[in-house]
């Protein structure tokens, strides 16, 4: 498979704090790559120096095979970026910040071209529309529609689902695998929303302190085996000690006073439920969620200290 | 480069705040212009009183030649905070709008997007030159007429005739020109290091009135290193209005009295200029773009 993003050792410091530590991993063609982390893991940083907004303190980044120092201009007309947030010129309507950006990176297009341009973001019928009286969701659709203003191949995107309402997010996420299925482009797309990145990432990274935690294909960190079910029940106490007598007891991960936790096979679900309904155990309610979610959450719990994610 | 430049002037003549400097301009001029022509005769009268004792003033001293002189003279004290508004703002503008990072993302190299932006600031100040050249010099001359200019300074009085000044006033012009962009680059030198336009238009302007404050002042001190200020030459332009004289002490028409003294000052000028944008595009060449 032929590698897009190659990041090798990679480390930024400002000062004392070291925001990017000896970070590697690599995105494939045709990938959609999650970029994953907390606020302040890195994310930013790391997605900044792969477009030379930051310099790295040490490290190599390798991009179309290319290293991003000595080929930067060749490797950024082949890219488009969304960072952060899509701030655009307010004063510019929604077709001339296109005009100015093709002409930036030496694209020449047509009028139609523009508008498809438009269309493919859905705000062909704002064309003449000043920046300033966008929303959120359309500025940030037009901030897609500048990344792909001069059809490059590997698309970066910086939490695009930022301040974005729900309609918005689904809106982009329909968009990202357009740009994925449709157009084959390279898709790097970073977010703190391990849910987000679930329903579009084919791989994805989770870093914390600027390191890297664990890598890998959806499928393989999404593995159905590894469902934690947590089970309220009327009452704990019998629940508990009917799980303890059974051969769920080798399931059984944590009790506490709202609910018991179990990780077992998704499939293994229903089962459990009618078998606690036949021990005359009234259940209020189950919660399925993959382990990698609680892996997530314990990492997103501020001052936590957590050992790389085992599948 | 080229289409760099012209998509940085696109933006700089799209904003709105573009036009706050050509609309002041109008106004001041406008109301020097209105209270000459009211007041006029009264203002030469104060003006001349001295020389009236003495000589007969014949022809129209007040006419758009001397009108030019005084807009020029008040003008060029407030212009650079006008030429500051937009060349602060170059980089520290971009920063505060988030456009930066996008710019910079682009594959356009960071010394082409700098001297692109730079440029177009100098091409900025330099049509609101054209502008105050339209309004205080040919409005002027349209409406007061032309005749002889009175240059009256303390020790000395210096009479152009009619048909030696313009020339004199391209080149003045020409060399406010320069001044201009020197203020300009300095402004675009600390819009490297901010996030807000208002932290560099506040420093120009600090800078530029702290040194012509030292420069005034006749200390002894600051003698010796005035000449290094670049506000000391930027009044430079005056030194065309005053003619060569001969063995007899008459005036020399079409002479420039001191010429290597205003083209050393122009030379220092540029030689700010260099210095400023060098020292802007070196800097932010190895700066990380956090905005």
């Amino acid at each position: 498979m032929e590698s897009v993003i190659k990041v090798s050792r990679l480390t930024k410091t400002f000062r004392e704090l070291t925001a990017v530590n000896d970070l590697s991993f690599s995105v494939q063609k045709g990938d959609v790559y999650g970029f994953l982390g907390q606020n302040g893991a890195g994310k930013s940083t790391t997605i900044r120096m792969l477009l030379t907004l930051i310099q790295p303190s040490s490290g190599s980044i390798e991009v179309f095979g290319y290293d991003l120092k000595t080929h930067r201009k060749e490797i950024l007309r082949n890219t488009g970026a969304v960072i952060e947030r899509p701030d655009l010129y307010k004063y510019l309507t929604a077709y001339e910040t296109l005009q100015l950006f093709a002409k930036m990176s030496a694209v020449k297009l047509n009028k139609q071209q523009f508008m498809d341009q438009l269309e493919l973001v859905g705000l062909a019928h704002r064309a003449e529309s000043k920046v300033r009286t966008f929303s959120q969701g359309m500025k940030q659709r037009l901030g897609i529609a500048v990344a792909l203003v001069h059809n490059p191949e590997l698309i970066i995107l910086d939490e695009p689902t930022n301040g974005l309402d729900p309609q918005g997010i689904a809106d982009m996420r329909n968009l990202i695998l357009m740009l994925r299925e449709k157009m084959k482009k390279t898709v790097l797309v970073s977010s703190h929303l391990l849910s987000e990145v679930e329903q579009i990432a084919n791989r994805m990274i989770i870093i914390d302190k600027g390191k890297k935690l664990v890598e890998g294909t959806v499928t393989e960190l999404f593995h159905p085996d590894d469902t934690v079910v947590y089970i309220e029940t009327s009452d704990q106490v019998l629940c508990e000690q009917v799980i303890r007598n059974s051969s769920y007891a080798a399931k059984l991960m944590s009790v506490d006073v709202n609910g018991i936790e179990l990780k077992l096979k998704k499939e293994e679900v229903p089962a459990l439920t009618k078998w606690l309904v036949q021990q005359n155990i009234s259940i209020l309610g189950v919660h399925a969620r993959h382990s990698l979610e609680d892996y997530f959450l314990k990492i997103t719990t501020a001052n936590q200290h957590v050992e790389p994610f085992k599948n | 480069m080229w289409s760099l430049l012209k998509i940085e002037l696109f933006k700089v003549f799209k904003r709105p705040r573009t036009y706050i400097a050509f609309i002041a301009v109008w106004a001041i001029v406008s109301l020097i212009q209105l209270a000459i022509y009211v007041d006029g005769p009264k203002y030469m009268d104060f003006v001349l009183k001295d020389i009236k004792d003495n000589f007969d003033v014949i022809g129209n001293p007040l006419n758009g030649y001397f009108v030019c002189f005084v807009i020029l003279q008040t003008l060029l004290i407030h212009v650079p905070l006008l030429v500051a508004l937009v060349s602060a703002d170059m980089i520290a503008g971009e920063a505060n709008m988030g456009t930066l990072r996008l710019l910079i993302s682009k594959p356009v190299s960071r010394t082409k997007l700098l001297v692109s932006k730079f440029l177009a600031s100098a091409i900025y100040a330099v049509i609101l030159l054209i502008w105050i050249a339209i309004l205080g010099l040919f409005l002027s001359m349209i409406i007061f007429g032309t005749d002889g200019l009175i240059n009256a300074k303390s020790y000395e009085i210096i009479i152009l005739n009619g048909n030696d000044i313009f020339w004199r006033y391209l080149c003045a012009f020409g060399f406010a020109a320069l001044a201009l962009v020197t203020v300009s680059s300095l402004g675009f030198f600390f819009s490297i290091f901010a996030e807000n336009s208002l932290g560099p238009i506040v420093a120009t302007m600090s800078v530029i009135i702290v040194f012509t404050i030292l420069t005034t002042l006749d200390i002894p001190l600051f003698q010796s290193v005035k000449d290094y200020f670049f506000t000391s030459h930027m009044i430079g332009w005056k030194g065309f209005f005053e003619m060569k004289v001969d063995a007899d002490g008459m005036a020399i028409p079409g002479t420039i009295r001191n010429l290597p003294a205003v083209l050393r000052s122009a030379g220092i000028l540029l030689l700010h200029v260099f210095i400023f944008t060098g020292s802007a595009i070196f800097i932010f060449n190895r700066k990380d773009v956090l905005s």
